[in-house]
């Protein structure tokens, strides 16, 4: 049933808005839905098409793409790394557009770009989000530009059916559970108070975090930072209603960018059964 | 250094961000922070506020602004250099500072208020390792641990200031990633605080950062120009020009603001490197655009699809390709003025007052003497200029005599301008 809505979705997605594919990822479904993270332009911007039909082929749900940022003061070591070596391979935003805008109106998954706040002043804001929308991207995430700065861009991401993402984390007060309810796609919950990276083993709290989450705003939560192995993934898709993946993928791309799309179709299919195992023993008995 | 200023006047509001509202300077500044640190800068906010109406605090604070880190500093009339530019020239002593800079001024305040929020970690970052040596003398002063970060880059440069810092007892943190200088120790530090956010105390060197920072900042830094304009009015009268030399500019605001509803021209001096038509400087308001760096919306030096350039100066402190937003506003409204002076011009100047005066100055603050040098001979009848000599040169003596030769000093007078 999962599938043929996806089918029926795919099929008129010329005339649904980034905000309603979104909306249809998470609606009725039996399991929590993956997205997984790559960062555009690693290894090369050449291979995006690729990797996102690998990320497809494997069973994803939807897509969180990050834009290569200078200083990206929200994560951790691996996507560092990956955004450094994006933009020593020559990584740029027009070089972006142009991958999207030849790729984006065949592929199924809806597309989620997660930008630091500074590319998008610096291309303009109205045209960051012109751009963005007129190459199909379904929603913004922008981990620097908090819910309380982020009123005059959520105007324009609107004006364009898209969804700027807002995000929570453990140490969210009320108010800002609240305040994200207006919200649209979905809540971005980060597991930890921290930044993204691989991590041996869950937030204790995480699936409380996530029940709490759920409760609080009434929208969709996938939950993202330190879900790396497919066993933590069904963990977490007990509760939640989208699993990020980012720097297990990353790291794994890294360790063999020659084979960069067998490599993500592999990682993305072993989550995308675990979390479809459910109950958290999926991912221990494949 | 060609002069431009007045290059961010009238900036418009960019689309996309709030036009004004809490901890904005006009359009600049704001908290452009991941969500998990909302509440920690809520916090401390709400602390500092506290702090400031609070007799035992500000008691505190000036007992140890007075009897261990050395103020009131003096005002010196420099005579010589007086006589050589054509103008009255008076110098601000943040050089006669405990630690040798006025960075101790701001991190005495912020571990006191770090102290009070019962936080018992501080982290920092730091550039040439002033604001790192500060925030450790600080810590060991109060019995706080402190944990500094710096780029490998000037790990390896500064290496004299790592070990001061190791000796008071800090934890130096090299960091690695990026461009292994300032700007990357600054995320690396907020990453860090994002992960142990609620424990760990953040204590910036600079007035930048997601409010309250560069207000609070500003504040600590502020009785540099309290004292002073005390300090000129008793000398004659206030000054015609106030002069501080400008990277994330916390002297300079520090020297500005008691000075800001004076009939006072306030002059920022920014490093222009190996100049501004090359990529070599670190002159964000001279020669940068707006954008969001470091949790603030200022001036900063970037390409066309916002990804930060590198800076470049002589001086590690000015080394940093953002500018504070307080400052952004100065340069927007025209109420302060902003110049660049380069590499070269800076070094002659501190050659300069070193002869002349007997002080050598930190390479930062020579960037502010290097102005005034450059006006020589073409200050009106009257001029009264202060110059904020934010720190002593003894840390940058070693990277002179290495860039210029221990037995050829700079060359004599005004043309001995022999750096290359």
């Amino acid at each position: 049933m999962g599938d043929l809505m996806h089918e029926a979705v795919t099929g008129g997605r010329a005339r649904l808005t980034g905000v309603q594919r979104l909306d249809a990822v998470f609606r009725a479904r039996p399991t929590a839905a993956l997205m997984p993270y790559l960062t555009a332009g690693y290894p090369d911007l050449a291979r995006l098409p690729d990797l996102l039909a690998a990320l497809a082929a494997g069973g994803a749900d939807a897509v969180e793409l990050g834009v290569p940022f200078s200083d990206p003061l929200a994560d951790g070591p691996a996507l560092q790394a990956a955004a450094t070596a994006a933009l020593a391979a020559g990584f740029t935003l027009d070089g972006l557009w142009a991958v999207l805008d030849r790729v984006l109106g065949t592929y199924s998954l809806p597309v989620v770009l997660l930008t630091y706040v500074n590319p998008i002043l610096a291309h303009g804001a109205a045209r960051f989000v012109e751009r963005a929308a007129g190459a199909g991207v379904a929603g913004l995430i922008v981990p620097d530009l908090p819910w309380a700065e982020a009123a005059p861009l959520r105007r324009l991401t609107r004006q364009r059916g898209m969804a700027l993402v807002p995000m929570a984390t453990p140490n969210s007060p009320p108010a800002h559970l609240k305040d994200i309810r207006s919200g649209d796609g979905f809540v971005y919950g980060v597991s930890v108070t921290g930044v993204t990276g691989v991590r041996d083993q869950l937030a204790p709290d995480v699936l409380a975090f996530a029940s709490r989450l759920k409760e609080a705003v009434g929208l969709p939560v996938a939950i993202g930072f330190g879900i790396s192995t497919p066993d933590q993934a069904a963990q977490v898709g007990t509760v939640a209603d989208g699993v990020i993946v980012g720097s297990a993928l990353v790291s794994a791309l890294m360790q063999d960018p020659r084979h960069a799309a067998q490599v993500a179709t592999t990682r993305v299919r072993a989550l995308a059964r675990a979390l479809k195992g459910g109950r958290g023993e999926g991912g221990k008995t494949r | 250094m060609g002069a431009r200023p007045g290059h961010a006047v009238g900036v418009e509001q960019p689309e996309g961000l709030r036009p004004r509202g809490r901890g904005r300077f006009g359009p600049f500044g704001g908290q452009f922070v991941p969500e998990t640190l909302m509440p920690a800068l809520e916090e401390l906010e709400q602390a500092y506020r506290a702090a400031r109406r609070d007799p035992a605090f500000r008691k505190d604070l000036a007992q140890i602004l007075s009897r261990y880190v050395g103020r009131p500093t003096p005002i010196t009339a420099a005579e010589r250099l007086s006589e050589a530019v054509g103008a009255r020239v008076y110098l601000k002593r943040e050089d006669l500072c405990h630690t040798g800079a006025h960075k101790i001024n701001n991190t005495v305040g912020q571990l006191l208020l770090a102290r009070r929020m019962g936080k018992q970690r501080v982290i920092a970052e730091t550039g040439a390792g002033q604001h790192g040596v500060a925030t450790a003398t600080a810590a060991a002063l109060l019995g706080i641990k402190a944990e500094i970060y710096m780029g490998a880059e000037d790990v390896a440069r500064q290496a004299l200031n790592v070990y001061r810092m190791r000796l008071l007892g800090a934890e130096v943190h090299t960091v690695t990633s990026g461009s292994r200088t300032l700007k990357d120790a600054t995320n690396e530090a907020i990453r860090d605080w994002v992960t142990n956010v609620r424990h760990t105390y953040y204590a910036i060197g600079s007035v930048v950062g997601p409010h309250p920072y560069p207000t609070m900042v500003r504040d600590f830094q502020a009785v540099i120009g309290r004292e002073a304009r005390r300090q000129m009015l008793a000398a004659g009268g206030l000054p015609t020009h106030v002069v501080a030399c400008v990277g994330g500019g916390s002297n300079a605001m520090g020297i500005f603001h008691a000075f800001r509803r004076d009939p006072v021209a306030l002059v920022g001096v920014e490093a222009a490197g190996e100049g501004l038509d090359t990529p070599r400087h670190a002159a964000s308001l001279s020669a940068g655009t707006p954008g969001v760096l470091h949790g603030a919306f200022s001036y900063l030096l970037q390409d066309g699809d916002g990804q930060i350039r590198l800076a470049h100066s002589v001086s590690a402190g000015l080394d940093y390709p953002g500018v504070g937003p307080e400052h952004a506003h100065l340069a927007s409204t025209g109420r302060a003025e902003y110049h660049a002076v380069s590499d070269a011009d800076a070094l002659a100047a501190f050659h300069e007052l070193s002869r002349l005066e007997g002080i050598i100055p930190a390479l930062e603050s020579a960037h502010a003497v290097a102005w005034v040098w450059s006006r020589r001979g073409q200050w009106p009848a009257g001029a009264r200029v202060l110059i904020n000599l934010s720190g002593r040169g003894d840390k940058d003596v070693e990277q002179v005599a290495a860039q210029q030769g221990p037995g050829a000093p700079g060359g004599g007078g005004s043309d001995g301008r022999s750096h290359a």
